[in-house]
């Protein structure tokens, strides 16, 4: 984990200092780094990164606690926990673009209010999505990150007694929210940080989504970074590698600042707890945390409805509701393109995803059997590509790949893809894992199995389901890849992702449509597979089935 | 593992060999050499019509010539030029992953001047006895084309309107005049896209009558020479679309806005590029086209071969296919393609001169006489210049 990514930022630091020995530039010099900062953009840009990233994270993160703090354990919560899965696999891009289409003054919100509610025969001229503060961005990646953040708390409340501790806390009169914040909330905390530092860095350098959803002028400093690695003038290549540092460094500002908040926090919020207040009048926020839970699930399912919708779309002008027909003439005419990004986006993450399964059971197996649990280190080690942002490494491993000749085709993207795909399965993985009754083992071993019959016949079958859903998630990671898919592949590798934000900046909301609900049904059937299998190849076993 | 190995270290010594310079005046040789060959061809992606196209082409090439064509979709034509760039910078000098560029303008001149380009080749290609070899031919932006790069397709600037809203602004300052009347209802794509740059230009030569803009750019007092274009550019701005705080990506993300109702006028490359979306149902049936007095720019599209190209031959293949008549024909194809045919109509047999003249050019296409006057583009240097200059003008508040 740590050689591509120190790799990727060393290949980032020599460019900055002015050195690019091959395209004529000898270092050290701070010229890159002036030319950045005469950048007209340089301070929006900045600003941009720093508050989509916060307020995204702030505000995924008030409304997972207030969810779960709500209503854990209730049917609603049932309810949430079944359309987790589905809404953690929907690409980035795929997200974004189906908010684009529900939000924009000419989206169907608007189409379905219009003419009748709104009086509007035309759009109002209303900068959205784009607008220059970044909240249709932000939106956008509170959409997806509260499915991730949710799905991190319900793994955590696993390993802190929250029932015992909820129950005893309602028992002395606190209310469910206040009792939540102030005993089981701080326990939950501890176990998500990462995942909460993960959203902070991904949601600040993002590429895909910024573009789909970002202002244009300027774009994010991460647009802006992808622009300059591609800009024919290969002096602006300096410039690009100086603003990936400074992009590390945001984000490393941003983290200490979150730390920094916390600590804040805590102090105030020691007081708070042990100052005996039952909090009673913070449970009417349960149905805001509902309601926003939902709202930002139907973000992104309606925007997938929307795309489907588009992409079997005849005519369709504003402010109809609807297509005036429909039409199977988009999915025909993209059937061969299709097929071949199809093809490339299964291969890729068919075998990204092997290794990082092959990889994740052997650790954990290791571990199982030295009786060594990973880590603190290792765990920031497998969390490090997570949060280092991706613009700020990828264009100096391009680079370097470059070097070694090994700068294209599938196999160098499969390896970038693993980087990503890894840590994911292992996460999803480890807690499943080490939950498995080891004496099951004894018991095998008792009966004259050796260590690897006892993996083979009884560890592996019965954790069959869990192993499919961490591949499930890592597939969804790999299909949804954007940067290291170009950047890597050298443009021979096109997946349904790069596909979908190559023809978002066409604006043919019909192909869009195809290719965007294409890749979210790429990223989904893993997941319906890992939910149907087990059933299948364990239907005469029917204790494998939870 | 070690298998996968020993069939790479067997693949080595087959891709060193042949790596000897092609003579595209043996076309015999070039098409045996190009037989089996892969071309990567970047273009840019973004139009739906025009990768239907290039598919079109790619079965051709496979069935005459054996030649297998991979579009690469690009979201911006520097995307190819860089990844040339980067792999002369690491050594990489015998199989680029590009083997073919869509490419015109700065793009060509900055590959040109770099050495980056494989020929000439160009005018020896059998098929370009058929062209009309006009100055938009043998000039790409004031840049000498020296047979680097292959034509394909002519373009001329006009604007879209939507008749149901709009009536045709006049010349460019009645456009003005347009847009302060109808605010919001006017946009153009966000330099550096092309036809945003185009539009930039346009406007350029339309406030500007300078010989200044036929030559390199450093050669003229820039500020002096462009003021007339900012003051139209800041008289246009706060009229614009989403009063120019956004833009739309590229030309085609227009017919959606066309399509909306957000805009009303825009401008677009090519004269039958509106005829070819409304029969593609990408734009409704009342869009027209006009081209404002005083005439517009056109230019035209190359094909050009990085001289790293591992399948040389095989580009060259497919830059003659590009100019059969059967592949121009189907180009200019209204509810194809649209684009301006490169060839010369006297040139063509009988059969295909008619066929030509038989293409209906779709309701929305003004007819050459409607077109009027092409306008040369300034030097390519112009074109950059500008741009930058428009960035730091409006591409950042």
């Amino acid at each position: 984990m740590l050689g591509p990514v120190a790799a990727g930022l060393w290949g980032a630091l020599l460019p900055a200092m002015g050195h690019l020995p091959a395209a004529g530039f000898i270092g050290p010099s701070l010229e890159a780094w002036s030319a950045l900062g005469a950048w007209p953009g340089l301070g929006d840009s900045i600003r941009l990164s720093l508050v989509t990233g916060l307020l995204a994270t702030l505000i995924s993160l008030a409304i997972v606690t207030l969810i779960v703090a709500g209503w854990w354990g209730t049917r609603p919560f049932n309810w949430i926990e079944r359309a987790l899965s589905p809404l953690l696999s929907v690409p980035h891009a795929a997200a974004a673009l189906g908010l684009a289409f529900l939000i924009a003054p000419s989206g169907w919100l608007a189409r379905l209010a219009s003419p009748g509610i709104t009086g509007w025969d035309r759009p109002p001229d209303w900068l959205i999505p784009g607008d220059p503060w970044g909240l249709s961005l932000t939106a956008g990646l509170v959409a997806k990150e509260v499915p991730f953040l949710l799905l991190m708390t319900l793994a955590a409340l696993g390993q802190v007694r929250a029932r015992a501790m909820l129950t005893s806390a309602q028992a002395m009169g606190y209310g469910r929210i206040a009792g939540w914040l102030k005993v089981v909330f701080p326990a939950v905390y501890a176990q998500i940080r990462l995942p909460v530092f993960v959203v902070l860095a991904y949601s600040m350098s993002v590429v895909d989504m910024a573009l789909i959803l970002g202002p244009s002028t300027p774009a994010t400093l991460s647009v802006q970074i992808v622009r300059w690695m591609s800009d024919p003038d290969l002096s602006m290549r300096l410039v690009a590698s100086a603003a990936a540092l400074l992009q590390l460094a945001l984000v490393l500002v941003a983290l200490a600042a979150w730390r920094g908040g916390e600590i804040a926090l805590l102090r105030w919020g020691i007081a708070w707890a042990t100052g005996g207040g039952r909090g009673a009048m913070l449970d009417p926020l349960r149905p805001l945390g509902l309601g926003l839970g939902a709202l930002s699930a139907l973000a992104v399912l309606g925007g997938i409805a929307a795309m489907a919708l588009w992409s079997v779309a005849a005519g369709w002008r504003f402010p109809d509701a609807l297509p005036e027909a429909l039409t199977a003439r988009s999915w025909m005419r993209h059937a061969d393109g299709l097929g071949a990004a199809v093809g490339d986006t299964a291969l890729v993450a068919l075998v990204a995803v092997a290794l990082a399964v092959a990889l994740t059971v052997g650790c954990l197996e290791a571990e199982f059997r030295r009786g060594r649990p990973i880590g603190r280190a290792g765990i920031w080690l497998l969390y490090l590509p997570l949060i280092v942002p991706q613009t700020a490494f990828l264009p100096g491993l391009q680079t370097l790949l470059l070097r070694l000749g090994a700068d294209r085709g599938a196999l160098p993207v499969i390896a970038a893809h693993l980087v990503f795909v890894l840590p994911y399965v292992f996460l999803s993985l480890g807690d499943p894992w080490r939950a498995w009754d080891t004496r099951q083992a004894t018991v095998g071993a008792a009966l004259g199995a050796s260590p690897g019959r006892v993996f083979l016949r009884v560890r592996l079958p019965m954790l069959l389901r869990p192993i499919l859903v961490a591949a499930a998630v890592g597939a969804a990671v790999s299909v949804g890849q954007y940067l290291p898919t170009l950047l890597i592949g050298g443009g021979r590798v096109a997946t349904l992702t790069t596909e979908a934000v190559a023809l978002a900046s066409g604006g043919d909301r019909r192909a869009i449509g195809v290719f965007a609900l294409a890749q979210t049904g790429a990223a989904l059937l893993p997941f319906a597979l890992a939910t149907l299998l087990p059933l299948v190849l364990w239907r005469n076993r029917r204790g494998l089935h939870g | 593992m070690r298998l996968l190995l020993a069939a790479l270290a067997s693949l080595a010594p087959g891709l060193a060999s042949g790596q000897t310079a092609p003579d595209p005046s043996d076309w015999d040789s070039v098409l045996a050499a190009a037989e089996g060959q892969t071309v990567y061809w970047h273009a840019w992606g973004g139009s739906t019509q025009t990768n239907d196209f290039i598919a079109w082409l790619g079965e051709q090439a496979a069935e005459r010539h054996g030649v297998t064509l991979e579009h690469v979709k690009l979201t911006d034509t520097a995307d190819a030029v860089t990844r040339v760039l980067s792999e002369r910078e690491a050594g990489q000098t015998d199989d680029s992953a590009v083997d073919m560029i869509w490419i015109n303008g700065a793009n060509f001149a900055a590959m040109k001047d770099a050495d980056l380009l494989f020929g000439p080749f160009a005018t020896q290609l059998p098929n370009y006895d058929l062209v009309a070899e006009d100055e938009a031919i043998t000039t790409d932006f004031g840049t000498p084309v020296d047979g680097m790069e292959s034509p394909w397709a002519k373009a001329q600037f006009v604007f879209m309107y939507d008749s149901a809203d709009a009536e045709p602004p006049a010349d460019m300052d009645g456009l003005l005049d347009w847009a302060a009347a109808n605010p919001g209802r006017f946009t153009y794509p966000q330099p550096p896209d092309f036809l945003g740059v185009t539009f930039l230009k346009q406007v350029l030569v339309s406030q500007v009558d300078s010989d200044a803009l036929q030559s390199p750019v450093d050669q003229a007092d820039f500020d002096a020479v462009t003021a007339p274009l900012w003051d139209y550019l800041d008289a246009l701005q706060p009229n614009l679309w989403r009063g120019g705080d956004a833009y739309p990506t590229s030309g085609p993300a227009q017919f959606q806005l066309l399509t909306d109702e957000e805009i009303d006028i825009a401008p677009s490359l090519s004269p039958s590029e509106a005829s070819a979306a409304i029969a593609n149902f990408q734009l409704p049936d009342t869009i027209r086209t006009f081209v404002p007095e005083g005439g517009t720019i056109g230019n035209a599209s190359f094909v050009a071969i990085p001289f790293n190209s591992g399948a040389k031959e095989g580009a060259m293949v497919v830059a003659n296919l590009l100019l059969s008549p059967e592949a121009q024909l189907r180009a200019q194809t209204p509810d194809i393609l649209g684009y301006g045919t490169v060839l010369d109509m006297a040139a063509l047999s009988p059969e295909m001169r008619q066929a030509f003249a038989d293409l209906d050019l779709g309701i929305a296409t003004l007819s050459p006489a409607e077109l009027g006057t092409v306008l040369p583009e300034p030097h390519s240097s112009w074109s950059t210049a500008i741009q930058d200059a428009w960035i730091d003008r409006y591409g950042v508040n």
